[in-house]
């Protein structure tokens, strides 16, 4: 990665500064995907530790309270950690090359908003190391657990969400700027490939969430610190509230973490199956959709609050409506591949199971989202088996297939292949024993964040476990592929994937550090463009 | 054509979006507090000001069951004189709640009303309550706390059994 390209006139700087000082998105790309990476398999621990306490009935090997400890952490640093700035380091690498643009619109915000993260990781990690340990509320921290009853370490936490949030709120402000201003000139808004689509309005629902989850956590803090109320009853202030104002932020969160990944799988699929995009312009207006209902749904978390009948029934509805725009992607996804020349590459694998499996994950949604049915399936490992179905082989299979997809155009060499699909078929195979047996855990009554549990639940807790750390050392492997991909990569073609389009597949192989000072033309955007 | 420059309207759109959004979370909470006034949400009780006429059908019954807890290490014994009475909505009722205080301390506290169904907490309306302010303990001293409420007729006919629990906080000063 430390290369450089003799051939034009400035190239990256050398040395560590390079990385400190970088404002080219290339770098910042790198970076985000780095620390992702990073952050995920740092996370990816918490879980084993989880999944090794769980291997059997009883406490093993740690306190309760540690145990709670890693369940929140696990899921504030996979959420905010390893998903948000995966997807924001996929966008930094590929939008500015996908809309014909130099570099993003506001090249300095986006070094910064890169270099807030490893510090506010590092405060919210260091809160293992203080007295009373990491916060242990679990990551929604649900007041008044998260205010009178947490640890001093919180006030740590809620700074360094407010690091996270103010990262994530400056690299959208930078997606939206670089799509609506540094857009080459003769691209119009439907020649915009799907990944800019979906990350554009990811952009919308990030400014949209991000301040409110500030919010909260600002509450928090003048609620512990300073004397105010706002989820103390004592003082007129009301804990359910919380939950309110965090699902407000909380349920377009989930739409963050997965439309860029609806994106990237309609890239990879149509490039597999040789066929264009079908239905090009509804994945925009499906996508559009499914960004405006998930700000008005966000009290199916909490239908077991006591709740009027009528609201149930309309927080039910409005999310059973979800399920429409989601099924015309699915449904045009199908059909992309139906009667295409398919070929069966490690990207493609990762999307195809990308959409069977994510379908899983949006049926389980489907169950949860009924609000009588859900009295049962609330808060067990039900509910476990859905988000991370919808999270790992949702949202991250769709990061490790981009990553396989554009890995040659970012280093302009071929990873191996072979070695990808014993990687793909150990990790599949390995990520449904871990969660499938989850669902049934879940059925038969299995509350979720326990460190210990009855008897009865011990035989699929211990088949989840082997598939767990089987899951998790998959991660090794896929860490040597791309390493061993950098280092000793066969060159790769400019455009590797002979059914790929878009103007990214028209750079170098690797792509140059600064491609398109001259904006493509309107033949070119036509010719690269999914939607014809 | 030339790439467009960021305008500066397009600068203060962009960033006044968030500071709307973070004003938003702080807005929602005055619109909670209106809307579960309004709508019984959360089983917020209503508040009426005088004994109005209300139009009474004399055999509607309806059982409203009285319970109470304390939260955080509330140091008083607290509960209901009666545990469950029988009403005929539209009617104005007294009831009352026990509270001794075993401590050598005064105690100050708060007690937060809940309505359970939450359909009947529009309909739950409060003419006096405990509740309406906090209340102080001397040392040793039992008193009596009385509220006068009446459960309106417009109640869902199938609605047979109300709850109405108190939660007594402790206040830190």
């Amino acid at each position: 990665m430390t290369t450089t390209h003799d051939e034009h006139h400035h190239g990256p700087e050398k040395g560590l500064m390079r990385w400190i000082k970088t404002t080219n998105h290339k770098d910042i790309g790198s970076l985000y995907m780095w620390f992702a990476f990073t952050m995920l398999l740092i996370g990816g621990a918490f879980a084993m530790g989880i999944r090794a306490e769980l291997l059997q009935p009883g406490l093993q090997l740690m306190e309760p309270q540690f145990f709670n400890q890693l369940t929140t952490m696990h899921g504030l640093i996979m959420v905010f950690g390893a998903i948000m700035p995966a997807f924001v380091g996929l966008g930094n690498w590929l939008i500015p090359m996908m809309v014909g643009a130099p570099d993003m619109a506001l090249p300095r915000m986006n070094n910064w908003s890169f270099w807030i993260l490893p510090f506010a990781g590092g405060i919210l990690l260091s809160t293992f190391f203080m007295e009373g340990g990491a916060p242990a509320f679990g990551w929604t921290f649900y007041a008044p657990l998260s205010t009178t009853f947490a640890p001093d370490s919180t006030d740590f936490f809620i700074f360094a969400v407010h690091l996270l949030g103010f990262s994530s709120i400056m690299g959208a402000i930078n997606i939206i700027a670089t799509v609506l201003n540094m857009r080459a000139p003769e691209m119009k808004l439907m020649d915009m490939p799907l990944f800019v689509w979906t990350w554009l309005i990811t952009s919308f629902l990030l400014i949209g969430a991000m301040p409110v989850l500030a919010g909260a956590v600002t509450m928090m803090l003048t609620d512990r610190n300073f004397g105010t109320a706002f989820f103390d009853a004592t003082g007129g202030g009301d804990p359910v509230m919380f939950q309110h104002i965090f699902w407000f932020f909380g349920h377009p969160e989930v739409y963050i973490m997965i439309l860029p990944a609806f994106g990237v799988v309609s890239h990879i699929i149509p490039t597999f199956a040789r066929k264009p995009l079908f239905g090009y312009s509804s994945m925009v207006y499906a996508t559009a959709s499914i960004a405006f209902l998930s700000y008005i749904v966000w009290a199916h978390h909490m239908f077991l609050t006591g709740m009027p009948v009528a609201g149930e029934l309309y927080f039910m509805y409005a999310t059973m409506l979800i399920a429409v725009p989601t099924g015309v992607k699915v449904f045009n996804w199908v059909s992309t591949m139906w009667r295409g020349s398919m070929t069966f590459e490690a990207p493609m694998l990762w999307a195809i199971s990308f959409v069977f499996l994510f379908t899983i994950g949006g049926f389980s949604g489907l169950m949860l989202g009924i609000a009588p049915a859900d009295i049962q399936y609330h808060d067990t490992y039900f509910v476990v088996a859905h988000f991370h179905y919808v999270l790992v082989t949702g949202a991250l299979w769709s990061i490790i297939a981009a990553t396989f997809y554009w890995l040659p155009k970012w280093t302009g060499k071929m990873y191996n292949e072979k070695l990808a699909k014993v990687h793909f078929w150990w990790a599949v195979i390995s990520v449904n024993v871990l969660f499938f047996p989850q669902h049934f855990l879940g059925l038969a009554g299995m509350p979720r964040r326990i460190p210990d549990y009855s008897l009865q639940f011990a035989d699929f807790n211990f088949i989840s476990s082997i598939g767990g750390f089987a899951f998790g050392a998959s991660f090794i492997l896929l860490t040597y592929i791309v390493i061993d991909c950098i280092r000793n990569g066969k060159p790769a073609s400019a455009r590797p994937w002979e059914g790929a389009k878009g103007l990214e597949w028209t750079l170098e192989p690797k792509a140059q550090y600064h491609s398109f000072n001259t904006p493509p033309s309107r033949k070119l955007i036509e010719a690269e463009s999914q939607n014809s | 054509m030339e790439q467009k420059k960021i305008t500066k309207k397009f600068w203060i759109k962009l960033v006044s979006a968030p500071i709307l959004m973070f004003a938003f979370a702080y807005a929602m909470v005055p619109i909670y507090t209106v809307f579960c006034e309004i709508t019984g949400f959360n089983g917020t009780t209503g508040r009426i000001d005088s004994e109005q006429q209300y139009a009474i059908n004399e055999n509607r019954k309806v059982e409203v069951s009285f319970f109470a807890m304390t939260m955080g290490g509330f140091p008083v014994q607290f509960g209901p004189k009666v545990n469950s009475m029988t009403i005929v909505p539209g009617k104005f009722y007294t009831a009352s709640y026990i509270a001794k205080n075993n401590t050598d301390e005064t105690i100050v506290g708060q007690a937060i009303p809940s309505v359970a169904p939450t359909d009947a907490a529009l309909y739950f309306k409060k003419l006096e309550c405990f509740c309406f302010n906090k209340q102080v303990f001397k040392p040793h001293e039992e008193v009596e706390m009385t509220l006068r409420f009446v459960v309106e007729p417009e109640l869902d006919k199938r609605i047979k059994d109300i709850s109405l629990s108190y939660n007594f906080f402790k206040l830190k000063k």
